[in-house]
């Protein structure tokens, strides 16, 4: 191993040149661009022996990256916000294809109004295309995450494209010593890519074809299976990691003091390591409080969301998320899996971060005494007092 | 925590010395840092912070450094009495300056002297984190040394580790 003071995107570039891809298809936008710059010089000093393909739109990145998976290749692409967007239709392709593609999003705000900054609109508002979707706290775990999706997406039995978000500038600008695994353990964790679901003129066959009515609802149902099985592959892969490179990771979520916790927060990303410091604060004035980080949000971790809040009094989801005209969309997943769960507790929804705006350690505590008047609501943070939308 | 705020002008390299500061307080196990930029679009010439907060634990807190230990200027027409309200209790001020200061809470340091002696040209990052040790008890100018011999391109590292070592005897009073 050896240690490196990195952005989230150089040491998630590291990450991805462990993980040997073949083809790197991707275009610049901020603040996805130093992932592929990196990456980049990787192919230019010859540490890394892959195609690196510049194009000229998000929308052939993600293309580009098809036509190669469909050829058996390991292939890696990155964006962000609008570039998310404009390859949207291609994320539906590949997810359908069952290509295991691992793509990087730099999460960053939507326009308009215009905005560079970090929230996780752009890829919350594709969680219905059929991806793999986690999200990391701090630049070590970006760079395990990259090492693990390949091994997650690829896996026999899941065949699902990855998406890995890492939080716009707090995460992919801000610099950390990471350990960076030595290429012979990263070959040992994941060996290369195999699979049968690839053009070859040994064995014909016919890859992205159309289903009309009779045949579509399987397709789509198998596709479902691929990401519910991603589950199995997830747990897989974290204990073979942590076997082989000693970090250990908790799956679908992390639960940080919540076993005996009365009041739970739900976060995602990067904004859990100042909610954990919070958590601290309170519990040495003898308060009961925990964090529940969401790691994974496609597969839902249903089962865990309720096992982590089924003993709590009341719940709060925060999130740098909107889906106008309802809430928060983590918010609306959350109180879908405590209603299975029968859970019936008061919990709140807190819409934050929005265009990179700060959380402050004061919101977070404010949101845990909020917490204990019992009562549920969706407010935004820092439009100057709460507005609970009546 | 040991946070420090620094102050400079797009391309006098304030950024690149707030991460050299957490590469290299970083070297020695269990120690960790954060160091970022104001984020946003740069400029050559504006105003620029950028930050680096030292602690001996995770850091989970990545917003801006609001109250500071060191508050850091590379260019002293940036400073400004607004600069006292940015230090915690006991904070310093360290600034590149010909000027002197009656305050206690100021360092002056003419780091733009050193620079021209010994870089030659008027490039005061790596100076201001030589003084930072000097001032500091708890970052090691050896530790700062490695960290320029491991991160900056090669050709730079013999002049701005020279340019560290005069700026820490210079600090030293």
């Amino acid at each position: 191993m050896a240690k490196k003071f990195l952005s989230g995107n150089e040491a998630f570039a590291y990450g991805v040149s462990l993980a040997r891809p073949q083809v790197i298809s991707a275009y610049p936008i901020t603040p996805q661009t130093i992932v592929v710059e990196k990456l980049s010089e990787f192919v230019e000093d010859g540490s890394l022996k892959a195609e690196f393909i510049h194009v000229e739109s998000e929308h052939s990145a993600l293309s580009c990256a098809m036509g190669a998976s469909s050829v058996g290749a390991r292939a890696f692409t990155a964006t962000s916000s609008q570039g998310l967007l404009y390859m949207a239709e291609c994320l539906t392709y590949a997810a359908g294809g069952r290509f295991p593609i691992v793509m990087m999003n730099a999460n960053r705000s939507t326009a308009l109004p215009w905005n560079i900054y970090g929230d996780q609109r752009d890829s919350l508002s594709q969680l219905d295309s059929g991806w793999i979707q986690a999200y990391a706290e701090n630049a070590q775990e970006a760079l395990d995450l990259a090492l693990m999706s390949f091994y997650i997406a690829e896996h026999k039995r899941v065949s699902t494209p990855f998406m890995a978000n890492l939080d716009g500038f707090v995460l992919t600008h801000t610099y950390e010593v990471v350990d960076i695994p030595t290429q012979d353990k990263a070959d040992e964790f994941l060996p290369g890519y195999e699979t049968e679901n690839k053009l070859d003129l040994e064995n014909p066959r016919n890859l992205a074809f159309s289903a009309g009515p009779e045949h579509n609802t399987v397709f789509k149902y198998k596709e479902h299976l691929g990401l519910l099985n991603s589950k199995k592959a997830i747990e897989e892969a974290e204990a073979k990691f942590s076997k082989i490179f000693g970090r250990q990771y908790s799956g679908l979520v992390e639960k940080y003091k919540t076993d005996d916790a009365e009041y739970i927060l739900i976060t995602v990303g990067s904004i859990s390591g100042l909610v954990k410091e919070v958590v601290d604060g309170l519990r040495a004035s003898g308060r009961k409080v925990g964090l529940l980080r969401l790691r994974y949000l496609r597969p839902l971790p249903n089962e865990e969301i309720a096992d982590a809040l089924k003993g709590a009094k009341a719940a709060a989801v925060l999130e740098k998320d909107i889906s106008f005209g309802n809430e928060g969309t983590v918010y609306t997943n959350v109180n879908s899996a405590l209603h299975k769960a029968k859970i019936n507790i008061p919990n709140s929804n807190y819409i934050g971060g929005l265009g990179g705006k700060n959380i402050s350690a004061e919101e977070i505590k404010s949101i845990f005494d909020d917490m204990e008047k019992g009562k549920s609501a969706v407010k935004f943070l820092g439009i100057g007092g709460a507005f609970d939308g009546n | 925590m040991i946070e420090v705020l620094w102050h400079g002008r797009g391309g006098q390299g304030a950024f690149t010395a707030a991460k050299l500061l957490g590469a290299a307080f970083t070297l020695k196990d269990n120690r960790y840092a954060l160091a970022f930029p104001s984020f946003g679009p740069e400029r050559r010439g504006a105003p620029i912070r950028a930050f680096t907060k030292l602690d001996t634990k995770p850091i989970g807190n990545r917003s801006e450094i609001t109250k500071a230990d060191f508050c850091i200027f590379l260019d002293d027409t940036l400073f400004g009495e607004a600069a006292f309200d940015s230090l915690k209790p006991g904070g310093k001020i360290l600034i590149n300056t010909k000027k002197s200061f009656e305050d206690g809470r100021v360092i002056a340091i003419d780091a733009d002297k050193i620079a021209a002696e010994i870089i030659g040209l008027p490039i005061t990052n790596t100076i201001l984190l030589g003084a930072l040790a000097a001032v500091s008890n708890n970052i090691d100018i050896k530790e700062i040394e490695t960290a320029i011999m491991q991160n900056m391109p090669y050709k730079l590292i013999e002049k701005n580790v020279k340019a560290i070592k005069a700026a820490y005897e210079e600090a030293q009073i």
